[in-house]
């Protein structure tokens, strides 16, 4: 589905990723982790294509296509979508507004999955014009839901919800990953950045990647990663050697 | 009075559907009356409601001895040369609309100025909304598409009475070398609330405006909106002013504008003269291609209980926000329209919802040309 292959990016002149491979199969969802700064955020909005983020070597393959070069819209309108971790927001837009442009031929499906969200009061306010943390996570799956994309990219899905909305949200995703069905019959693909892991309790995930400083240091179970650095802090993987 | 709707039905197709723009119906059915001036002759005018009775200026003033106080009482005949052109007119033209006490009325009243000629076309309307009154006015004003020069001189004086309210919708489709100088002013006693909209999205060479509301009743409101588009060879010098001088009055200054090579002045004024008054004004402008947004909000307080903020942005849409509707699958003009779009979208407070769609769809109308 996805396939990162010896990518270099630069934000600004100085390169914060450095020969990053990486593979995720159809079907499969796999973890990113990684101490604040390490470039989570910076390796999703690459592959998402924003304009800030310069790849200097190396390619973005999905679905065997490649991808490095191409502007956002397309790679949205190929099936990836993301999740943000802190989206903008922007006056005078509308949330329903926004959902029913970007809905295609589907717009009845905006009040569904808004209910569905807990979101239809939210319809009528600017995106994200002071939307407390939560309600951004959840606006932004809600938009996930419309947008249907094929590869989901969920940047700290959790972080800032409370324990209902976990619940609410982690389904949510589930379902946008297909998770309901047999691996055999699911298409669906995903990559999830995680500090907490807390998502993780909703949602199966076949593979983790760790993150330091730029590089994928290891990969492993995602969830045996994330119990080794609550027990001992990232130290050993900022020290581990690269495999 | 004259009733001559023939004479609208003689207009072309093409001006017609300018004047469906400004939100006029030549059929009547939503309004509640009209009045139809086209270039210095009244075509029609007519009001079936009860409660609002709808006159020529002319008429107005041979009718009523007590006009008087209502005329050139806002607006000084001094001001510039514009008023005094209007000032010096052996027949004053334009309409005097009185909605008499306590009456409510939702459907607006429409008034259409229409420049069909080379010329300069002169008005002066007398608005009263007596006590505990509601009228709601959309005055669509706009020049044949076949009209290359002119000019539009307009005084008009609002005179919003106790627990009354006023809202007047201003929506402009002129020709790209016409020349627009309306000159108004508005009253407001106690509890009453004046409503002031305007909606310019087409080309014109000068607009220059600056209406001022005097909140002299406690409990008066005033707010003022403004959506422009300045369009290459476009000035639009727009202000608003309001003048709090009585307790618990509060006046909201918002305007919107966009240029696309043309020069936008946005200008608005809010004095505090008295304790417990409040204002704001927010004046934003998107500049889409160089052009000149300027704006010039100015808050002046008089003494310790008046609070007076203001807020202005000028500058282009955040790539931020443009990238993050791309995320979602928008090619990057559909996400820059979908933005603008949303930039102009004022909800207007007070303001009955047809009057609310008709600006909608005025803006809406003029969208493509994004
Ligand atoms: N636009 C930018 N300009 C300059 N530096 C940037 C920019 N964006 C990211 N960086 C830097 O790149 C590095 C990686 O940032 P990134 O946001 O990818 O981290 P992260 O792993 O997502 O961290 P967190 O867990 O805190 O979200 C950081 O040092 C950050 O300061
Ligand atoms: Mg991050």
């Amino acid at each position: 589905m996805l396939r990162i292959e010896d990518l270099h990016v630069e934000i600004g002149g100085k390169e914060v990723l450095h020969d990053i491979n990486l593979h995720i199969g159809e079907g499969e969802t796999h973890v990113l982790m990684g101490p604040n700064g390490s470039g989570k955020t910076t390796l999703i909005r690459t592959i998402m294509g924003f304009g800030d983020y310069h790849v200097t070597r190396g390619a973005i393959l999905y679905r065997g296509r490649d991808i490095t070069n191409l502007p956002i819209h397309e790679r949205a309108r190929y099936g990836i979508g993301l999740m943000f971790q802190r989206p903008p927001t922007i006056a005078g837009l509308k949330l329903g507004k926004m959902l029913v442009a970007t809905s295609g031929n589907r717009p009845e499906e905006v009040a569904e999955y808004a209910a569905a969200m807990n979101m239809a009061e939210f319809l009528d306010r600017d995106i994200n014009a002071g939307f407390s943390g939560g309600e951004i996570k959840r606006s932004e799956v809600l938009q996930l839901m419309i947008q249907q994309p094929d590869f989901v990219m969920l940047d700290e899905p959790e972080s800032g919800v409370d324990l209902e909305n976990i619940s609410l949200i982690g389904s949510a995703i589930a379902k946008l990953l297909e998770k309901d069905r047999h691996i055999v019959s699911r298409h669906k693909s995903g990559l999830i950045i995680t500090h907490t892991g807390y998502i993780l309790d909703y949602i199966e995930t076949d593979g983790g990647h760790m993150l330091c400083d730029g590089e994928i240091r290891c990969h492993g179970n995602a969830r045996e990663m994330l119990q080794l650095i609550k027990a001992k802090g990232y130290r050993e993987c900022i020290e581990c050697k690269k495999i | 009075m004259q009733k001559n709707i023939e004479e609208l039905e003689s207009l072309s197709a093409e001006d017609k559907k300018r004047l469906a723009i400004t939100g006029l119906e030549v059929d009547s059915l939503n309004r509640c009356g009209s009045f139809f001036q086209i270039d210095q002759e009244i075509v029609y005018s007519s009001c079936e409601y009860e409660g609002i009775e709808i006159l020529t200026l002319e008429g107005a003033l041979a009718k009523y001895a007590w006009m008087e106080q209502y005329y050139w009482k806002l607006v000084e005949k001094d001001r510039d040369e514009y008023t005094r052109y209007v000032a010096d007119q052996s027949h004053p033209k334009g309409y005097v609309v009185i909605a008499k006490k306590g009456s409510k009325n939702i459907l607006p009243l429409q008034t259409c100025l229409f420049l069909a000629h080379e010329s300069i076309q002169h008005v002066h309307n007398i608005i009263i909304a007596e006590e505990g009154a509601e009228l709601h006015l959309i005055s669509g004003c706009a020049s044949s598409a076949s009209t290359e020069h002119g000019a539009h001189y307009g005084v008009t004086e609002f005179y919003v009475g106790r627990n009354a309210r006023i809202s007047t919708t201003m929506i402009h489709t002129w020709g790209r070398e016409i020349e627009v100088y309306p000159r108004s002013a508005a009253r407001v006693e106690e509890n009453g609330t004046f409503l002031s909209n305007y909606v310019a999205m087409s080309p014109v060479k000068n607009v220059q405006m600056y209406p001022v509301a005097e909140l002299v009743g406690e409990g008066a409101v005033a707010r003022f909106n403004s959506v422009v588009v300045a369009l290459p060879g476009s000035c639009l010098d727009l202000g608003s002013r309001a003048i709090l001088s009585a307790k618990d009055t509060s006046a909201e200054l918002i305007s919107r504008a966009i240029t696309r090579g043309g020069t936008v002045i946005a200008r608005a004024h809010i004095l505090g003269e008295v304790e417990d008054t409040k204002g704001h004004i927010e004046c934003k402008g998107l500049i889409l291609e160089d052009g000149i947004i300027h704006a010039i909000p100015e808050i002046e307080g008089w003494v310790t209980g008046t609070e007076l903020s203001h807020e202005a942005a000028v500058g282009k849409i955040a790539r931020e926000e443009i990238e993050y509707l791309m995320s979602r699958g928008l090619d990057e003009d559909e996400a820059t329209a979908t933005i603008i779009r949303g930039f102009l979208d004022v909800k207007i407070e007070g303001l009955p919802d047809m009057l609310q769609k008709q600006i909608d769809a005025a803006i809406d109308a003029a969208e493509s040309g994004f």
